[in-house]
């Protein structure tokens, strides 16, 4: 792992930061988790329809790069996550959540299986302490190659195209969750079918010294395809669009909650299919366990809400009396291509059926004015924007 | 051998006297138990041993002073062969120039301890015994957890605050004040001779990694004042030894149904994903049972028995963080004859003599230890139990029997190095009290540590199985989640020392691990 001491630089940059820098024409920054990130290059609404009718290209290098290998590193991840990962084959890739013993959600994130014994994790957030921890009695090796690994999620329709226009044949026919790897500058890069934005798209794996060419390429190979950099704000409306949660965001992650019952398991954030008790003992089983059976107190429910203006921040009510609150909102958008507006909520777990009708209160300002709506709104089976092309392999050519 | 064939509804791995005071009291429940012992006969840290030929000696345990007695009566542990040899022995705190501090219950001699420390100690002692009773008041139930709604719980909780509402405000006020700071000070603040501040700070750290000036260290004081609140106004001693408590305890456990087996260590805790199946001999034997209940320490149960990879993360991680660093040797000494202590007649020869001239005197010796060595001057607490029981030894020779404070478990230079040096420097320090005792010496043992850990399987040699402290008392022993004699896996219960009240020879823990095992499986 390369450490940079604190007085060389606040903050960090991507290996791929000389392009970012050059593409971000208002100068939107933000930090995510110590490293310089573009929350917009141009225009935010521009970056989103890139992604639905096109290809954007976010910089993920930040991403928490955690490297698991040793005999038991499949046994260790096993006990780790909440699913079953003696599902996950070689060259496959699972979304995964990991629990404390409560059975709290600390974190999700992505495992790529890179050989028999040999893992990548990806996580939003740090997560060395809690891996450092479960690794006690495996026998197991853990590195941080968040610096060692600059990666882009290329996400789009066109995206397929721009990749086989770089050379990168044979592509079309990777599988959703798949990953393969091509020769690039005398080097190799590894492109998995992976994202964030619910489209068709990937995410491409190199080291950081051929960022830049791989930025270069990648750009000069989309120029007629209308590739455009994205920023964050672009990949958060793409992401409620399809029906993603964000740890810090939709949950509050188990290790961070200090006050008692603010944390959220599983089956609380409708992530219940994640959770495999056909497995040996994991994080989180025994309280999931009793949980499964005994009912959960809370219901992550989709919400497709009357009216345009974004729930954002907004009470849920059983009626439009607000005679009792039944829970928050905890994402909104206007979704421009499912053409809905949708909100993520917590609700006490009755009222997060499907079909449930619900009223959110929504305060939102024109020139200083402040408007309160009673919306209507309905609990919906997610995610909103679904498209096929998402799953088609041989993926389709735009 | 084991008859397979036989059922047993609880196994209790470890046969020392809190395990097999849990099986007595399962057994009169109506349970059908099994014991199984590791070493050829029972008592883990309460045992005696034959170290040289028809010598025999305390092997960990020396005194006597906490044994629970409604524990005690309960097994009718009189009628089944327990006989006390000495009781209400005096603390003589020796004195290189042969002027002993003598402390018999309230009463203090010699040394030219004066009239106020006098006054002060019998103040002090007053004021601790009080401590001490409301402290005893929670040890002989499950401790509270506190945020479960229950009324038991709820009753043990209000039960010590009220108690502590009771003592008085100036009382409570002193307890809240005293009970986190270190006895150093405590000493300081209320006496002046220097033999007394010390003798009483080394009964605050005996068997524990602490320093007079820890902190916990006034807790621990307290802890062992406990065995007041039980009827003991100074150590006793067992005839034949410690070893014959468990003994006496293993016969009115068998005399209810109990099986034990000796010689047969247990290698596994057989589970069935979080659920108990039974266990697994060294030998490979699997004997099935719905319920295990361990007597071995709280690291030893999860990390070698159950195995780290059986447990969810958090609790391999509290597991970790119980402190118990064992820091007492025992020395072992067969004695030609009764050796010549300066200034002392041979009745004051049977009490317990200490060798802690001044708190700094054990601070020092405390500090070696801190850094992974041995004190170069240890602190030493000495009984002599052959003048008071002559099985111990041939006739006209004796056994001395010494608690050596302090020794790492793991020794910078490594025990197979060191051991002998070590030996020479404790015997040294008591030739300063004794000239003559090399002369007497016709075999000497000495039991690091490591040695104890390797005899008793306790992790890390500690005598209770956790450090008795503050942070590891009550609903955070052995470790928060796993405090009412139960661990997460179901049917597997904790019934030693690592869990409430704690060590000792006291026999509480097994007691009221039984009392929550049989409410569970009603």
């Amino acid at each position: 792992m390369k450490l940079t001491p604190h007085d060389e630089t606040m903050m960090l940059k991507t290996p791929f930061h000389s392009r970012c820098e050059a593409a971000c024409e208002i100068n939107m920054w933000e930090d995510w988790k110590g490293y310089t990130s573009a929350q917009a290059y141009t225009e935010v609404e521009k970056e989103y329809f890139a992604v639905r009718n096109a290809t954007g290209v976010f910089d993920i290098s930040p991403m928490m790069k955690y490297r698991i290998t040793g005999p038991e590193a499949g046994e260790y991840l096993n006990r780790l996550v909440t699913r079953d990962m003696r599902k996950i084959n070689v060259g496959r890739v699972a979304y995964a959540i990991w629990c404390d013993d409560d059975g709290k959600v600390m974190d999700d994130g992505t495992v790529f299986r890179l050989g028999e014994n040999d893992y990548r994790l990806c996580a939003y957030a740090r997560c060395l302490d809690w891996l450092m921890w479960t690794a006690d009695g495996f026998d197991v090796d853990i590195t941080d190659e968040t610096a060692d690994v600059a990666a882009l999620a290329v996400q789009g329709p066109t995206s397929c195209t721009i990749f086989r226009n770089m050379g990168f044949e044979g592509l079309e026919n990777l599988k959703p969750f798949g990953m393969t790897t091509f020769p690039f500058k005398e080097s190799t890069v590894m492109i998995s079918r992976t994202g964030f934005t619910g489209d068709l798209g990937y995410e491409i794996w190199i080291k950081p010294d051929l960022a830049e060419s791989l930025w270069d390429a990648l750009f000069e190979a989309g120029k007629l395809y209308g590739i455009q950099p994205i920023g964050g704000y672009a990949l958060d409306m793409l992401r409620t669009e399809a029906g993603f949660l964000q740890a810090g965001v939709d949950f509050v992650p188990a290790e961070e909650a200090v006050r008692i019952g603010r944390s959220r398991s599983p089956f609380e954030l409708g992530l219940g299919w994640l959770v495999s008790f056909d497995k040996p003992i994991f994080n989180g089983r025994r309280a999931l366990l009793r949980e499964k059976n005994n009912g959960s107190e809370y219901a992550f429910v989709y919400l497709d809400v009357d009216g345009n203006k974004p729930a954002e921040h907004a009470f849920i009510y059983t009626d439009s009396k607000a005679s009792k609150e039944v829970g928050t909102v905890t994402t909104a958008a206007w979704c421009p291509t499912a053409k809905s507006n949708v909100a993520f909520a917590q609700v006490d777990a009755k009222y997060g059926k499907l079909g449930q009708e619900l009223v959110a209160e929504i305060y939102y300002e024109r020139e200083l004015k402040w408007t309160r709506v009673m919306a209507k709104c309905t609990v919906v089976k997610g995610p909103v924007f679904d498209p096929p092309r998402k799953r088609q392999t041989p993926a389709p050519a735009f | 051998m084991i008859d397979t064939t036989k059922q047993y509804d609880t196994i209790i791995i470890g046969g020392g006297h809190n395990g097999l005071t849990c099986a007595f009291y399962l057994a009169k429940a109506g349970k059908k138990v099994l014991v199984l012992e590791a070493s050829e006969q029972v008592g883990g840290g309460c045992s005696t041993n034959v170290f040289h030929d028809q010598f025999s000696v305390s092997s960990c345990a020396q005194w006597l002073y906490q044994l629970n007695p409604k524990v005690a009566s309960d097994l009718k542990l009189n009628s089944h062969g327990l006989e006390i040899a000495a009781k209400d022995l005096a603390t003589i705190a020796l004195s290189e120039d042969g002027d002993h501090l003598t402390i018999n219950g309230d009463v203090l001699s010699g040394a030219g301890v004066s009239d106020e420390d006098c006054a002060a100690y019998k103040k002090f002692n007053t004021q601790f015994k009080k401590f001490a009773k409301f402290l005893s008041s929670a040890f002989d139930r499950r401790p509270p957890k506190l945020v479960e709604n229950n009324w038991r719980d709820r009753i043990t909780a209000l039960k010590l605050g009220l108690g502590m509402k009771l003592m008085g405000k100036a009382d409570m006020q002193d307890l809240m004040r005293l009970a986190l700071i270190n006895i150093y000070d405590v000493m300081e603040e209320n006496f002046d001779n220097t033999l007394l501040k010390a003798a009483i700070s080394l009964d605050a750290v005996l068997g524990t990694h602490m320093g007079p000036r820890s902190p916990n260290t006034v807790y621990s004081y307290l802890y062992k004042k406990t065995g007041e609140i039980f009827g003991y106004n100074g150590p006793s001693l067992p005839k034949g030894g410690m070893g014959s408590i468990t003994k006496a305890i293993a016969k009115s456990a068998q005399s209810v149904g109990v099986e034990i087996m000796t010689g047969k260590r247990v290698q596994n805790i057989n589970l069935d994903l979080d659920k108990v199946t039974g266990i697994t001999l060294e030998d490979g034997e699997i004997i099935s049972s719905e319920i295990v209940v361990s007597n071995a320490d709280p690291r030893t149960t999860h990390y070698d028995l159950i195995g780290k990879k059986n447990l969810e993360t958090g609790t391999v991680r509290r597991v970790r963080g119980v402190r118990m660093q064992g820091n007492a040797a025992k020395l072992h000494l067969a004695l030609d004859s009764l050796p010549s202590f300066k200034g002392l007649t041979n009745e004051e020869m049977g009490q317990r003599l200490v060798i802690a001239p001044t708190m700094k005197y054990i601070e020092d010796a405390f500090n070696a230890c801190k850094y992974g060595d041995f004190s170069e001057k240890p602190a030493l607490d000495i009984s002599i139990p052959s003048i008071h029981d002559s099985s111990l030894a041939p006739d006209g020779k004796h056994v001395m029997s010494v608690i050596v404070q302090y020794a790492p478990c793991k020794l910078n230079s490594g025990w197979d190095i060191a051991k002998n040096d070590f030996k020479e420097i404790i015997i040294d320090r008591i030739r300063d009290f004794a000239p003559d005792i090399r002369d007497k010496i016709l075999h000497s043992e000495l039991l690091t540590p490591a040695d104890l850990e390797n005899r008793h399987l306790n992790y890390g040699g500690h005598w209770h199985h956790g450090e008795i402290s503050l942070d590891q008392i009550l609903m955070m022993r052995p470790f928060p989640g796993s405090s009412q004699y139960k661990t997460v896996i179901d049917g597997v219960f904790l019934c030693g020392a690592g869990s409430h009240p704690g060590g000792g020879v006291m026999g509480l823990a097994g007691h009221n691990a039984a009392k929550e095992i049989i409410r569970s499986s009603k």
